[in-house]
C-alpha cells in the first residue's frame, strides 16, 4: 500500500488561495452539455469547470488514476438506470444548479443552505483514492472535494447526534431510475460519527480537477474510500443528524447481503460472491485480478474505528 | 430449389452466419476493431454476453417447433440441431471467458465458486448436461438411441430452466431481464404441456380407429 501514516502539517491543507468560482462552474457545466452534441470520435476529455483546489499528497495513493472515461463512463447509479453505462446517457440533461441542502436532525445549525453558501469559503482538495465497489470492481480515482468534517463542524452536532444520515434528491422527473422500484426511494446512506469525522472521508465535488459530472453523483457526493462504493452517497440533497442508526439503501433492500458498515473486507464474503478479490477496470487482458486488502488499502488509518467489533457480524 | 434444397443451401447457411454475429461484435468490442467497444469492464461484458447468448439461443431452440405449428413451416425443425449447438458453443465461450479472462486461470476460485457459489453452481450444472447432447447431436447418434435420443434431449428444458435461474441469482438487484427470460421459458414449458396433452387424447382416439401414432420429430 504506497501509503503512510499522515503527519498533517496546517500548511499541507490550508491552501493559499482557493476559492469556488461559482459563474465559472455553472457556464462549464452548461458548456459540457453543448459539446456533448457535438460529440467527435476522439477521447474525450474531462469536461465541466476547472476548479480551483491543491493536491493532497499524503491522503493520496500513487496509483496510476483510471482514464476520466473509465470513472465517468461505467456508474452504479440507479437513478439513472441500473446499467453500469445508463446513468452517462440519461444523466446528460440532469442539471444540478441550484442546489439545496437540508441540515436537520441533532444539531444546533439547521435549515436549508444553498450549496453555493456551503462552499463559498470552503479549501479544495486533490486526492487520488481507490474505489473499491461491492461488485468486486476497483478504480483509482483522482476526486477534489474537502473532508466532510469541516461541513459537519459548521452545524455543531449535539452530543445526541451519534450518526449522519445523508439523502439523495427524490425527484422522479429529473431522476428517471427513481420510477422504477429498483430500490426504496430517495437513497439514503449513513455513517457513524466518529467516520463522519474522519479525515479520510470526503465530499466531492469534482474529479479530474472539474466539477463533479451527473452522472458521478453532482453536485455534491461522500466519498468513503474503505468502504464499498454503495456507500458512497452522490447528488445530496439532505444530511441529518441522529441518535439512531441510518436504514440505508442497499441494507433495506437485502439486509443479509450488504450491512450498514459495509467495509471493504476480503475475509468476509458476500453471500453469492467472493470479496477474496477484485478486478481491477481498465487493466489488460489477464492483469486485472489483484488481492482486495483490508479496508481497501486504508487499514493504518482506519482499522481503529473498529476495535473489538466482530467485523463478520457488522459486514 | 425444392424444400430440401433450400433448407440446405439457403437457410442453413444463412443462420449459420446470423448466429456468429454476436461473437462476431464481441470480438469487434474486444479488440477494438471497427470502431466497436465493450465499455469500461470488457471482461464483464464478454462474460455477461456469451452467457445471454447461450440463453438466447436455448429459448430459440425451444421456440422452433411451436413456431413450426403456429407458423405452419414443417421443415423449420432442420434448423433446430445447429441452434442448439450454438446455443453449446456460447455457453461454453462464457464458461472459457469466465475461466480466463475473469478469473485469470486460478483453479482454486474456480473450483470454491463452483461448490460454494449456487449460481456458478448451477449455471455449471447446465453447462455440463449440455454436453450429452451435443455429443449426441449427429444423425449417427440419433439412429443408435433411437427413442431414448428423444428422452435425452427433453433434457434441454431443465438446461433452460436452469441458465435462466442462473441468470436471475446472479443479478445484484435489478431482477427484470432474468423475468422477462423466464416469462419466455414459461411460455414454451406451457406450450408443450399444453400440446403433448392434446396430442395424447388425440392419440387415444386415432389409434382406437387407425391405430397410427404421431411421427417422432427429426432435425
Amino acid at each position: 500500500m504506497p501509503m503512510q501514516t499522515p503527519r498533517i502539517a496546517p500548511s499541507d491543507i490550508t491552501p493559499r488561495e482557493v476559492f469556488f468560482n461559482r459563474r465559472a462552474f455553472f457556464t462549464g457545466v452548461m458548456a459540457t452539455g453543448a459539446s456533448s452534441l457535438l460529440k467527435t470520435a476522439q477521447a474525450e476529455q474531462p469536461a465541466g469547470a476547472r476548479l480551483q483546489y491543491t493536491h493532497n499528497a499524503l491522503y493520496s495513493v500513487t496509483e496510476t488514476p483510471n482514464k476520466y472515461e473509465e470513472i465517468t463512463g461505467y456508474n452504479n447509479y440507479y437513478e439513472f438506470g441500473t446499467d453500469k453505462e445508463d446513468p452517462k446517457q440519461n444523466a446528460r440533461s440532469f442539471n444540478p444548479a441550484p442546489w439545496t441542502v437540508t441540515v436537520d436532525g441533532e444539531a444546533e445549525v439547521k435549515g436549508n443552505f444553498a450549496l453555493e453558501d456551503l462552499l463559498k469559503s470552503q479549501p479544495l482538495e486533490e486526492r487520488i483514492y481507490r474505489f473499491r465497489c461491492v461488485e468486486a470492481w476497483s478504480m483509482v480515482i483522482p476526486w477534489v472535494g474537502f473532508p466532510l468534517s469541516s461541513l459537519l463542524e459548521r452545524f455543531k452536532p449535539t452530543s445526541k447526534a451519534k450518526y449522519v444520515q445523508f439523502t439523495t434528491l427524490y425527484d422522479p422527473r429529473r431522476m428517471p431510475g427513481q420510477r422504477e422500484r429498483v430500490l426504496t426511494w430517495p437513497y439514503v446512506e449513513g455513517l457513524r460519527m466518529d467516520e463522519a469525522m474522519h479525515p479520510l472521508t470526503l465530499l466531492a465535488v469534482g474529479l479530474y480537477g472539474q466539477a463533479l459530472p451527473n452522472q458521478d453523483g453532482a453536485p455534491l457526493r461522500l466519498v468513503v474510500p474503505w468502504k464499498y462504493g454503495f456507500k458512497s452517497i452522490k447528488a445530496i440533497a439532505k444530511i441529518t443528524f441522529t441518535d439512531r442508526q441510518p436504514n440505508t439503501a442497499w441494507n433495506v433492500a437485502a439486509p443479509h447481503e450488504y450491512g450498514f458498515y459495509a467495509n471493504v473486507n476480503p475475509q468476509v464474503d458476500h453471500p453469492r460472491w467472493s470479496q477474496a478479490t477484485e478486478r481491477h477496470i481498465g487493466a489488460a487482458f489477464l492483469s486485472g485480478r489483484r488481492p482486495t486488502l483490508p479496508f481497501n488499502g486504508y487499514a493504518d488509518l482506519v482499522a481503529d474505528l473498529y476495535k473489538g467489533m466482530d467485523l463478520r457480524r457488522y459486514f | 430449389m425444392n424444400v430440401e434444397q433450400r433448407y440446405r443451401l439457403l437457410y442453413k447457411p444463412l443462420v449459420f452466419v446470423a448466429s456468429l454475429l454476436p461473437l462476431a461484435w464481441l470480438l469487434c468490442g474486444a479488440f477494438g476493431w471497427l470502431d466497436f467497444s465493450l465499455g469500461a469492464d470488457p471482461v464483464k461484458k464478454l462474460e455477461h454476453e456469451c452467457g445471454k447468448w447461450a440463453l438466447n439461443f436455448l429459448l430459440i431452440t425451444l421456440a422452433i417447433t411451436p413456431l413450426r405449428h403456429l407458423a405452419n413451416l414443417p421443415h423449420l425443425p432442420r434448423l433446430r440441431r445447429m441452434l442448439g449447438l450454438f446455443a453449446f458453443f456460447y455457453a461454453l465461450l462464457h464458461f472459457a471467458v469466465y475461466l480466463s479472462l475473469d478469473l485469470e486461470f486460478n483453479f482454486g476460485t474456480l473450483f470454491t465458486d463452483i461448490a460454494k457459489r449456487p449460481y456458478i453452481t448451477i449455471g455449471f450444472v447446465a453447462l455440463l448436461l449440455l454436453i450429452p447432447l451435443a455429443v449426441t447431436s449427429t444423425n449417427r447418434m440419433m439412429r443408435r438411441l433411437g427413442r431414448r435420443w428423444q428422452k435425452l434431449h427433453r433434457l434441454v428444458y431443465v438446461i433452460a430452466a436452469l441458465g435462466v435461474w442462473h441468470f436471475y441469482w446472479q443479478v445484484k438487484r435489478d431482477i427484470r431481464e432474468p423475468l422477462i427470460y423466464a416469462g419466455i421459458l414459461a411460455v414454451l414449458l406451457v406450450y408443450r404441456r399444453a400440446r403433448t396433452r392434446r396430442k395424447a387424447t388425440s392419440q387415444v382416439v386415432t389409434t382406437s380407429t387407425s391405430g397410427s401414432a404421431t411421427t417422432p420429430e427429426r432435425t
